[in-house]
């Protein structure tokens, strides 16, 4: 029997694996890492991720220059982004049958909203047409760890990372160091509250990868691979 | 006194009180609405009191994005809801916000009810679209103007010679004749207005009627509201249960 048995979380076919944590926490790496072990291992693999697409980055470029933004709007924006992204990148895949990898899901926006002063239960409300992942992974690591990667790979902290419009300093890395922290707080807190599976990131790659393959070997237990699906047919 | 919204936090608002009077003109296209916040507005006007009207779909933010959308039809519903609200909530900052801080009073040629009703028909829970716009303040006085279809229908020809793709609710597939889209559209916008009517505290104006009787009937609900002593009513009595309509969540668009 290889029939596709539905997620016990969210009911589609397919399975759906997601990827949290701060900026340089290492996700976007061990996201890349396990997806391509599952196609190895013969799985449909759909890897997706969600960074600001044109409509959010042009309108928050238009939104800033004029000082229009504010926490509402923001969360409105991000909101609209992933509903498009979630229609188009992740029900799809999900709905026939294959195992996505989503780096960054609905998680991001609880945190960086509430962060940012919306009420968290309004966010959640409206981001409640995306289901409950099978495993979400919740990557921890301390904030000055992120920064010290993002200053080795020389990479630019961008304003809205900083929460600069936040007014928690006029310093960037103060600004990014207090608002990650408040990022990295709500992250500790809702990894509770959703039974998130939570990763020591500070560890080598090989030992979190190795912990992330135990994890879902047993969600796959009886998923059918490629190989399976055909011998079906 | 200050305004209150339906329910949630509206972060980052700069501090102050809401001194000015919020009023919300709703109506499907054709009601009269549009002629009727003329109408209020140079009354208001001539009575002394500062007026900034505001329509949906009038903010520089996403404006682009909406119309963009709108000629591809390629966004999905809950993403159109939430490009909408994006849109409502820049307005409702950057517009409605100053000007009512200002003491001005803001006439909203329609609000979120609108939205809410757009949203619901085309897939959206009752409660997902309710919890969506909880950042909306409440406004003093909400005015429907209540047409008959037949009425609508007829002033739509009379202003644009034909009915429009989207106020007849052609992506909705409810028919492919134009004319049947718009009855069956209007027909269900109205059953959530109904809901809504009674959850949200609206006066129902007879709109089947000349503007000069109409405008009548909505001056007399206006005036007192700048009557001495006027109390703006606190927090309305929320629904506690909203009626049932399908998915839990906004439709699985795509």
């Amino acid at each position: 029997m290889n029939h596709e048995v539905p997620s016990p979380k969210h009911g589609y076919p397919g399975r759906l694996f997601v990827f949290e944590g701060l900026d340089g926490s290492g996700k976007s790496t061990q996201a890349a890492l396990l997806a391509k072990w599952l196609a190895a291992q013969g799985y449909r693999v759909f890897q997706t991720e969600w960074n600001s697409s044109e409509l959010v980055s042009n309108t928050i470029r238009r939104g800033k220059k004029k000082g229009l933004l504010t926490p509402t709007t923001f969360s409105l924006l991000h909101a609209t982004d992933f509903a498009d992204r979630f229609d188009r990148r992740i029900l799809p895949p999900l709905r026939a049958g294959y195992v996505v990898v989503c780096d960054r899901y609905s998680f991001t926006a609880f945190v960086r909203d509430s962060a940012r002063g919306c009420d968290p239960e309004w966010v959640r409300t409206i981001y409640s047409f995306a289901p409950p992942p099978d495993v979400a992974f919740y990557f921890r690591v301390p904030v000055r760890v992120t920064l010290q990667r993002k200053i080795a790979s020389r990479l630019k902290i961008n304003y809205y990372e900083a929460g600069m419009d936040m007014g928690l300093s006029d310093d960037l890395h103060d600004s990014y160091e207090r608002f990650q922290g408040r990022l990295k707080r709500e992250y500790d807190r809702i990894a509770v509250q959703d039974r998130m599976t939570v990763i020591d990131s500070t560890r080598p790659v090989e030992k979190i990868q190795a912990e992330l393959r135990e994890t879902v070997r047993p969600v796959l237990a009886g998923f059918p691979t490629m190989e399976t699906l055909m011998h079906d047919a | 006194m200050t305004l209150n919204t339906y329910g949630t936090t509206l972060p980052g608002l700069p501090p102050g009180r809401l001194n000015g009077k919020l009023i919300v003109v709703e109506g499907a296209d054709g009601s009269g609405r549009s002629t009727e916040v003329a109408l209020l507005k140079e009354w208001l006007e001539v009575q002394g009191h500062a007026v900034v009207d505001t329509g949906l779909r009038r903010s520089t933010l996403v404006s682009e994005e909406i119309d963009r959308a709108k000629q591809g039809h390629t966004l999905g519903a809950t993403t159109m809801a939430l490009l909408y609200a994006a849109d409502f909530g820049d307005q409702l900052e950057n517009k409605i916000v100053p000007a009512l801080s200002a003491g001005s009073t803001v006439l909203a040629d329609r609000y979120i009810y609108t939205l809410m009703a757009r949203a619901i028909v085309r897939g959206a829970s009752r409660e997902w679209a309710r919890r969506l716009y909880a950042f909306a303040f409440i406004p003093d006085l909400v005015v429907f103007l209540d047409a008959r279809p037949e009425i609508l229908l007829h002033r739509a020809i009379g202003k644009y010679g034909s009915l429009d793709y989207w106020e007849s609710g052609m992506d909705l597939s409810l028919s492919r004749d134009l004319f049947e889209s718009f009855f069956l559209y209007q027909e269900k916008l109205a059953a959530e207005f109904e809901w809504m009517s009674r959850d949200y505290g609206f006066h129902f104006v007879d709109a089947n009627r000349r503007p000069d009787q109409v405008d009548a009937e909505v001056r007399a609900l206006v005036e007192p509201l700048y009557q001495p002593g006027h109390r703006r009513a606190g927090l309305p009595r929320l629904p506690r249960r909203v009626p049932p309509s399908t998915p839990a969540g906004p439709a699985a668009s795509g």
